[in-house]
């Protein structure tokens, strides 16, 4: 169970003299289970990227396989692969349409064509998921508040139980308390299903403490692709694609510059705050024993 | 890319014509358009034709760009052509199975083939050399007269610059409302007409619901830049009359005099 | 009395069912009592539904007081023949920028709001000029709004302000729906305005890093302001700020979780530099 991208390119407009090069060779391959942050400045093709993954963007050349099968092939179901690979696009409230928040959930199931109690049954699971209280199930979803709307829209591709969970920059537009919500509830929905997820963001600083793997786009290909601590050691490189590692690396940075004996590592407050503590410490052990020794 | 799609079509070129004032064009378009049905002889398609084939010499666009629009309506013309092709009464030319073809029946189909070859090109020759701006610009500004009557040209005219502006903002809406709900398993494809039909209630209702939300966010940013509707208003770019338009208002009136003498000439010609 | 004055404001909205009965009536704004001086860059501070936007409106005559009273540059906006003065004098840029760029055009939409002044044609195009410069736009004066980037659009958004020679712009959450290379763009324009033409900024916002260049920074929550003060002032609170879930840059949260165990760092630590100073001090002491 796994995707696989091999050499996929995507050219906008490939037959007109305006050609744009989206995507170019890229080759990946996304295990089950993973969590993964797809990184990327607006325009580098991270959007693009993850339209190829459930066949609603076809590549230019390339093969994508989907559980060992090419997803571009005669007969294979599209239909199924939407279901298997559920993309929650950016601003995903804007998608809601039904009287009644309940009912908007069950569009992705019914469009499945399961039972009646199957289509229930899974949109109640699927708003469990994402943690929203029954008392808002018959609600009108445009009464909601944003995070409440953008977690039932999450719910709706949810509810067609994926087995790779794609989410669009799910954050943007939110304020720094519904952020660390929306995010706190997708690392405890995977964690609870441990189905793949993949968020994409342009913001390394919302991605950094939930995943186990980093993938950076620039100019649609991908610039770095490893474990989180492993890419923000490429701080300068980031910088100059227009992304940043978190503030907390370059304070590091400052401190190792200025003779700190720091690691250059370090990606989190709790982690900066044990080696500066760790350095003091040392050196007021060293003083206390140069003192007993003068003393002695 | 949808958002390329611009209504009109208009065509970047440096030309006389793409320089003349809106309002020229825009009358100008209305008397070709009203000469093409005062005119009933050859002798006047003739002169028609040789103004049509000035302008597009003068306008720099290239001819393809205007045939492409003819493409659209071919079939509605192929349509109107063999209608009265057949259905016309009078003296029979000859005739197949059931169907009569008269020798009005192809003077009528001939002619009415002519005049929306013409009709079509002659729009669009405003539209690909003038900007929608241009236009509503220039259409406020004609229909003035009519704020006496109490219609509300500024208003009008307003509301097709806005509808201009956010007609490909909203295309592109549409594009990405309707992957989203493919995503969540929609099929806006197959099934018949009535499937077909409920099946865009979860791309329409989303669309209303941002347009509206558009149009209040829109309305409280241009009051908040003092818009309060078209009196003490002044214009960053104010239409003036060059010498060019006048030349051109005179030019289209020639061609009208010519045309209707031709035809008078023509018609005295055939009589001797 | 300031460019803004606000004395005990209230602004109380009614809910209504989907028939039109009255549901409740919710308080977005709770005696909130505000001076901004001419010159100032004032920030505003807080969650969604705390009532900031909402507050913002006032600065623009778009709502009005339920009790209480709006100062703009001395005119109460409850007074309706001041209303387009005030618009004049406090200009507005709002969240989204597709929605409130009218031009198809670049410089057209500079000019919507000279135009809907009555402004001569000859000085609309000196304004525009000098407007998108301030910015940095001018070279895509031709441009359709359409191509641009959301930071590009915001700053023609802000450009279309200053060509209403404002005293003061109010920014409604400019950069909310921005990147961050787009933020950085707007913010820049913002501080060069207030630097330069000496306009008075409101920057209404929910990104801590956006305000450490402010004058003033009010928090609020619930309609109320319940912070307020310098950036540095506002910024040592970090308990409090962590409480309002607000987002305390990191060096300031690093800063705050060294103190607590022990290593004497002043409070409010903006910038990576002051911590290295203070740890620098504090490092003699070991030499």
């Amino acid at each position: 169970m796994s995707i696989i991208l091999d050499k996929v390119s995507h050219i906008y407009g490939a037959d007109t003299t305006m050609a744009v090069i989206a995507l170019k060779n890229i080759s990946l391959v996304i295990p089950d289970g993973q969590f993964i942050g797809l990184i990327g400045h607006t325009g580098s093709g991270k959007s693009t990227l993850v339209q190829h993954l459930n066949g609603l963007m076809k590549a230019t050349s390339g093969n994508i396989y989907f559980n060992g099968e090419d997803i571009d092939a005669d007969g294979f179901d599209k239909k199924n692969l939407r279901s298997k690979v559920g993309l929650v696009f950016q601003y995903p409230e804007h998608q809601l349409f039904e009287t009644d928040v309940f009912t908007d959930v069950c569009f992705g199931p019914k469009n499945l064509g399961l039972t009646q109690k199957e289509v229930q049954l899974r949109a109640y699971q699927a708003l469990k998921l994402v943690g929203l209280e029954d008392d808002y199930f018959y609600q009108s979803p445009f009464d909601l508040s944003g995070g409440q709307k953008r977690r039932v829209a999450i719910a709706g591709v949810l509810a067609m139980k994926p087995q790779v969970l794609i989410l669009d920059e799910p954050t943007a537009g939110l304020d720094p308390k519904g952020r660390d919500e929306i995010l706190d509830q997708i690392a405890a929905l995977k964690k609870e299903t441990g189905i793949t997820v993949i968020l994409v963001s342009h913001s390394m600083d919302d991605v950094a403490k939930y995943v186990d793997r980093i993938i950076v786009m620039n100019r649609g290909s991908v610039l770095f692709d490893d474990v989180p601590r492993e890419v923000f050691r490429h701080y300068m490189e980031l910088e100059t694609v227009g992304l940043a590692a978190p503030q907390v690396t370059y304070i590091m940075k400052d401190l190792r510059d200025a003779g700190y004996p720091v690691s250059d590592d370090v990606t989190t407050i709790a982690e900066a705050k044990n080696e500066i503590t760790a350095y003091f410490a040392q050196l007021a052990s060293t003083r206390n024993n140069k003192r007993g020794e003068d003393n002695a | 890319m949808l958002r390329d799609i611009t209504l009109g079509q208009y065509y970047q070129a440096e030309s006389v014509i793409h320089r003349l004032d809106p309002r020229v064009k825009l009358a100008a378009t209305m008397l070709f358009i009203i000469s093409l049905f005062v005119f009933h002889g050859a002798t006047g398609y003739l002169v028609a034709a040789a103004f049509l084939a000035v302008v597009i010499k003068l306008s720099k666009v290239p001819f393809r760009y205007m045939v492409k629009g003819m493409k659209a309506i071919l079939f509605l013309l192929l349509i109107t052509v063999v209608f009265n092709l057949f259905l016309t009464p009078g003296d029979p030319l000859f005739s197949i199975w059931k169907l009569t073809i008269t020798k009005q029946g192809v003077r009528t189909a001939v002619f009415l083939a002519i005049r929306l070859s013409f009709l079509i090109i002659g729009s669009s020759i405003m539209t690909l050399t003038t900007t929608p701006n241009q236009l509503t610009d220039g259409l406020e500004r004609m229909l003035k007269p009519l704020n006496r009557v109490k219609v509300p040209v500024h208003e009008i005219a307003m509301m097709m610059s806005i509808a201009l502006r956010f007609i490909p903002i909203l295309m592109e809406e549409t594009d990405k409302i309707m992957k989203a709900q493919i995503a969540r398993g929609a099929d806006f494809e197959s099934g018949n007409l009535i499937k077909k039909a409920k099946s865009l209630v979860p791309l329409l209702v989303p669309l209303f619901i941002s347009a509206f939300r558009r149009a209040n966010d829109l309305a409280m940013a241009m009051e908040a830049r003092c818009y309060r509707g078209g009196e003490h208003r002044t214009k960053m770019k104010p239409l003036h009359y060059h010498k060019r338009d006048v030349v051109a208002y005179f030019c289209i009136a020639a061609y009208l005099v010519i045309g209707v003498l031709a035809e008078r000439l023509a018609g005295m010609v055939f009589v001797l | 009395m300031g460019i803004i004055k606000v004395k005990d404001l209230i602004f109380e909205y009614i809910r209504r069912d989907e028939e039109g009965n009255v549901e409740g009536i919710t308080t977005a704004v709770d005696d909130v009592n505000l001076d901004i001086r001419q010159g100032d860059f004032v920030s505003i501070l807080g969650h969604n539904g705390s009532g900031k936007s909402t507050l913002a409106k006032h600065f623009n005559a778009i709502l009005y007081p339920t009790e209480g009273t709006v100062w703009i540059d001395g005119r109460d906006t409850q007074q309706g023949e001041y209303v387009w003065d005030i618009r004049q004098t406090a200009g507005m840029v709002f969240q989204n920028p597709d929605n409130q760029i009218i031009g198809q055009i670049v410089e057209e939409d500079v000019g919507f709001g000279p135009e809907n002044m009555g402004v001569p044609t000859k000085e609309i195009w000196e304004r525009v000029e000098e407007s998108l410069k301030a910015v940095g736009m001018y070279e895509y004066r031709k441009h359709s709004p359409n191509k641009l980037s959301g930071g590009q659009k915001q700053r023609v958004s802000i450009a279309g302000v200053i060509a209403m020679h404002p005293k003061c712009i109010v920014l409604d959450e400019p950069t909310a729906m921005l990147d961050p290379k787009g933020r950085k763009e707007v913010i820049r324009a913002v501080r060069a305005l207030n630097e330069v033409e000496n306009i008075t900024v409101v920057l209404i916002t929910h990104y801590m890093e956006e305000v450490i260049y402010s004058d003033r920074v009010y928090v609020m929550d619930k309609g109320h302001v319940t912070l307020q003060g310098t950036p540095r002032e506002v910024f040592a609170q970090v308990d409090r700020l962590k409480e309002l879930r607000l987002d305390v840059p990191q060096v300031t949260l690093l800063a705050h979780e060294l103190k607590k165990e022990g290593i004497p760092i002043p409070d409010g630590i903006l910038t990576k530099e002051e911590l290295r100073e203070a740890l620098d001090v504090y490092r003699q002491n070991f030499a």
